[in-house]
């Protein structure tokens, strides 16, 4: 990793906003969850296992710019999932081609739990209403804030 | 290659043993080629979602170069049945 990605990931892990400096002219910015990915080396397998759970979108979870990637970001809030990581491949075109070839997956959104490809919006929502994502997020360790909500409603 | 919804729905009967297949040109909702798909094959059976839609993907493979949003949901024959009847 070059050492702007390395300065970006620092400010990723104190969670502050940063400016994390220039490439090319172009500012780059890392925020708390989310990171530019700088032009160059993309090590897609060290991306995906930085962080439980790792989402390639278009756009980020605050402004999603296209409406499966708002789905997938939706889903997950309403699972209590805010920590996660989004790359924005809009940012990127390298990133945008990089990661299909990486998963062998044609289209974005891309999430992925402990390092393994899950699949796209389709695969999510569907997960998502049978129950199977509440089960696989356990398994990351989080708990999903539909359970808590199940347990409210007796 | 002009990727028509009979285009689609004949690739996937032939390659993926479809049953049934609903396709829908999702493209006027968009700026670009997109597709909803509802693939019935009993090729599904006992394959988990991802690997199901890996077939649905690795079938229109070409197509998919040049499509710019694909949604697809996979279900067997017998889940298609009990959505039906639902």
């Amino acid at each position: 990793m070059n050492t702007l990605v390395r300065s970006a990931v620092r400010c990723l892990r104190a969670g502050t906003v940063c400016r994390t400096g220039s490439i090319n002219g172009q500012v780059l910015y890392g925020s708390a969850r989310l990171l530019c990915a700088a032009a160059g080396q993309t090590d897609f397998a060290d991306m995906v296992k930085k962080d439980k759970v790792v989402v390639f979108m278009k756009g980020t979870p605050s402004q999603p710019m296209c409406g499966f990637s708002n789905a997938v970001v939706q889903i997950l809030r309403m699972h209590g999932v805010d920590e996660y990581a989004a790359y924005n491949v809009l940012e990127d075109q390298e990133l945008r081609q990089g990661v299909k070839a990486f998963s062998n997956w044609p289209t974005i959104p891309q999430v992925f739990f402990n390092g393994e490809f899950v699949g796209g919006c389709d695969i999510l929502l569907q997960m998502h209403q049978n129950g199977d994502l509440v089960e696989e997020l356990k398994k990351l360790g989080i708990r999903s804030a539909l359970l808590d909500a199940e347990k409210d409603k007796n | 290659m002009e990727i028509t919804v009979d285009h689609i729905r004949n690739k996937l009967t032939t390659e993926i043993g479809a049953v049934h297949v609903e396709v829908e040109d999702t493209s006027p909702n968009r700026c670009a080629a997109s597709f909803k798909v509802l693939v019935v094959s009993p090729q599904f059976e006992g394959k988990p979602l991802l690997q199901r839609h890996r077939m649905v993907n690795t079938c229109l493979a070409e197509e998919l170069k040049e499509i710019h949003a694909f949604e697809q949901k996979t279900l067997t024959p017998e889940q298609w049945e009990k959505q039906r009847a639902s």
